[in-house]
């Protein structure tokens, strides 16, 4: 279901599917500003299901065009709110 | 009846652990069912069934390690007659507290199956069965691949070879765990390079119509279904090894072996604790999205520590890309008994020359590592070639 959800509703649930991706790191050391993938070892089988999570879980349509502004914590929390705000009006 | 016995899911892998049954006597089970779970050096990984039937008798214990090749339990043909096998002795290791009271099946209704003896089955040198002694390896559970299947003091070697310390074993901590399936790759790679002559050839492919392609399908499809580059590479090469199958099997003994079947290892990263690399069986057959979708099943069940036992021993040849890690060639090690290896690098713009026009296009060096005893330069280099122009059409993977 589409909805609002504040800022840092948002960034929880995007660290919560990360974690899900890669449950051996360590989220708490991750600069939100730098490239997960770099900073996890994220490869693109991890990032596809990532995509996919985030997919079924705010149910955004991510084209892969849009992947690179998917790549950070920030990047992804600041496309996520732009996307909900637009589903929203 | 038939014996299920212990299967070796790695070249090196002389013992498993059996951490439970998902069956239990009296059950049915069909063939490819998981039917227990045994861990190993490398991963814990779900066994299945080789046949139908109904299990006759669990002769292994959770908590035991049984050898590679050692009878784990019995399943009969079912509208076949009962029948225990009698006095089987399990060659298990037992845990402490019960190694003194070994589990006995029940009394017998049909005669033992004649098994031959030790030293007549075995086929060992002297020199041999005394590193064996030295190195505490049970010679009967090494595979050799020596003459008619004789072991040699390499394959005490390479036996002895993952085995750590006991009280390393104990331990089953993560660093344990992570030092052990690294002593399992140090064992299969140094057995490798000790033992396969290995040749390299590289190739450069222009990816333009396959990511132009690969762009194009991601637009129609949703994000659930779509497909990533790495499944058209291994969709290439399992089609490129029906056009030079002697690439596509392995090494036993004096001799190579063709697989009738294609089954692609793909090299998985378990980051911090190495690498697997399971099959996705009979990868040439699958269509991409159905590929794809066995790929990412492959590849979570790998990093869950979930793999399948028919995914560690099945593979007939392996790709490993390691182009997210910013590499462009690799030159691989063969994973034996396998007799080839392919690498990808990664995917980069760079010049390229068309119709005496310089232009800009992404390419991926492909590489090929190969045994010499069972191929030569030329198939090889027709094998990248194939690869190459299979890539050149997209749509017909």
């Amino acid at each position: 279901m589409t909805r609002s959800r504040p800022t840092s509703e948002i960034k929880q649930t995007v660290l919560t599917l990360l974690g899900e991706i890669a449950p051996e790191a360590d989220l708490t050391t991750i600069r939100p500003d730098r490239s997960f993938r770099d900073q996890l070892d994220i490869d693109s089988m991890d990032f596809l299901n990532f995509i996919v999570a985030v997919h079924n879980e705010f149910h955004v349509e991510v084209p892969e065009s849009d992947y690179a502004q998917l790549v950070s914590i920030d990047g992804c929390v600041g496309y996520l709110e732009r996307k909900l705000s637009h589903s929203q009006g | 009846m038939a014996e299920f016995l212990m299967p070796i899911l790695g070249s090196d892998m002389t013992e498993g652990k059996l951490v439970e049954w998902k069956k239990k006597a009296g059950d049915r089970v069909k063939k490819g069912e998981i039917i227990a779970e045994v861990d190993t050096e490398k991963a814990t990984i779900e066994i299945e069934s080789f046949q139908t039937g109904i299990i006759e008798q669990l002769i292994a214990k959770p908590g035991d390690t049984v050898p590679v090749g050692a009878v784990m339990a019995v399943i009969r043909e079912e509208g076949k007659p009962s029948g225990l096998l009698p006095e089987v002795q399990p060659q298990v290791h037992l845990e402490p507290d019960r190694a003194a009271k070994p589990t006995r099946p029940a009394a017998p209704l049909t005669p033992p199956a004649p098994r031959m003896s030790e030293s007549a089955r075995l086929r060992i040198s002297p020199s041999a069965r005394q590193l064996a002694a030295e190195l505490g390896v049970d010679p009967s559970t090494v595979q050799g691949t020596g003459a008619d299947g004789a072991i040699t003091r390499q394959d005490i070697e390479a036996a002895a070879g993952p085995v750590l310390p006991s009280s390393a074993e104990a331990a089953g901590t993560a660093i344990d765990r992570q030092a052990r399936i690294r002593q399992t790759i140090a064992a299969a790679m140094a057995r490798s390079k000790r033992e396969i002559p290995h040749y390299y050839l590289s190739t450069t492919i222009d990816l333009s119509r396959a990511m132009t392609w690969l762009t194009e399908q991601n637009l129609k499809r949703p994000v659930t279904d779509r497909l990533l580059s790495g499944v058209l590479l291994i969709k290439a090469v399992a089609l490129a090894l029906r056009e030079v199958p002697e690439l596509n099997g392995f090494w036993k003994g004096h001799a190579a072996a063709q697989s009738p079947d294609i089954h692609v290892g793909v090299a998985v990263s378990l980051r911090q604790t190495g690498l697997v690399a399971p099959a996705i069986h009979h990868t040439d057959k699958h269509p991409l999205g159905d590929l794809m979708k066995r790929f990412q099943e492959v590849v979570k069940r790998a990093r869950a520590g979930t793999l399948r036992s028919s995914e560690f021993s099945d593979p007939t040849i392996t790709v490993t890309s390691l182009g997210e890690q910013g590499v462009e060639t690799v030159f691989g090690v063969i994973y034996p008994p396998q007799v080839a290896l392919v690498g990808f690098g990664k995917i980069v713009e760079r010049p390229w020359v068309v119709d005496g026009q310089m232009v800009a296009r992404p390419v991926i060096t492909a590489t090929l590592s190969a045994d010499h005893r069972v191929t030569d330069g030329h198939r090889g280099g027709l094998f990248l070639s194939v690869v190459d122009r299979l890539l050149q059409e997209p749509g017909a993977l």
